[in-house]
């Protein structure tokens, strides 16, 4: 019996493939020039390996398994010790105050929260300043959560991360965001 | 029994960003609501947190809408790069 070969059609894999796969990154990371880089890594990476492309799926899919490795490797590379530095502490870590809210992060009303609650373009600037300005990986996971509304099991299988470690994140992140908000936009 | 039904107020909040998305269980839901009645500064989080779950999800809308694509010019930087990436082997 003979094997068959697939043969992948490379030369129009940027016409058929970039913009797909460009969208797939832009929706998982918060940065245009890193998702085009993923992209770029990804068509060098499905070139190297064309070998091994057995048919089984499509060309697009099989890109796109390659595009997913290339977002888990970028998402531990900024999980690493580096990155948990930058969070800003708001609950007692220890003693007898433990998980209570630090006196400088506890909420504070927003009396003008009603008037300041108008769909405009100036909101959704702020709230886009204010997810930019999360660690990096806080934003990924918020954002694949939120703003593209992941399952919480595909955004675990997909960064390789345990459910209670990306609650932790979320909660992290909407705990920075919602200060970020009460400082630039409600009590500015 | 009520040690049980205890929280930090870190533990509280996550309870709450959770619920965010309808994923805290009714366990969890009791608890915070216990938590509540000692302590009104997650209280007033909660609130907060369910405002910013409303203004996201306006953005969300929005983006979701969004099609990126790229430009010509970066589609044929691309190709030529890949052409000369081919020919390196």
């Amino acid at each position: 019996m003979s094997i068959q070969k697939h043969t992948l059609n490379t030369n129009k894999w940027i016409d058929n493939y970039a913009d797909y796969l460009y969208n797939y990154s832009i929706s998982r990371i918060n940065n245009s020039d890193l998702a085009k880089d993923l992209v770029q890594e990804t068509f060098f990476a499905g070139l190297k390996s064309a070998n091994n492309f057995q048919g089984k799926a499509t060309e697009r899919t099989w890109l796109v398994s390659i595009l997913k490795r290339k977002i888990i490797d970028h998402y531990r590379k900024i999980n690493s010790t580096k990155g948990q530095a930058e969070v800003r502490m708001n609950f007692y870590e220890a003693g007898e105050s433990e998980g209570s809210w630090l006196e400088e992060r506890v909420p504070q009303s927003w009396d003008n929260a009603s008037e300041k609650k108008i769909e405009n373009a100036e909101l959704k600037s702020q709230l886009e300043v204010c997810m930019d300005r999360l660690p990096e990986k806080y934003a990924m996971v918020f954002k694949m959560k939120t703003i593209q509304e992941f399952e919480t099991a595909e955004i675990c299988k997909e960064l390789d991360i345990t459910s209670s470690n990306l609650w932790v994140m979320i909660h992290r992140a909407r705990v920075q965001l919602r200060k970020c908000m009460e400082d630039n936009w409600f009590n500015n | 029994m009520l040690k049980r039904f205890k929280l930090s107020c870190d533990q509280a909040t996550t309870i709450c960003d959770k619920n965010q998305y309808g994923e805290a269980s009714i366990k969890e839901l009791i608890t915070l609501k216990i938590h509540f009645i000692r302590c009104k500064i997650c209280a007033i989080y909660t609130k907060q947190n369910t405002l910013l779950s409303v203004f996201y999800k306006g953005c969300s809308k929005d983006c979701k809408e969004v099609q990126h694509r790229l430009s010509l010019k970066e589609k044929e930087a691309l190709k030529t790069m890949l052409t000369q990436h081919e020919k390196q082997g």
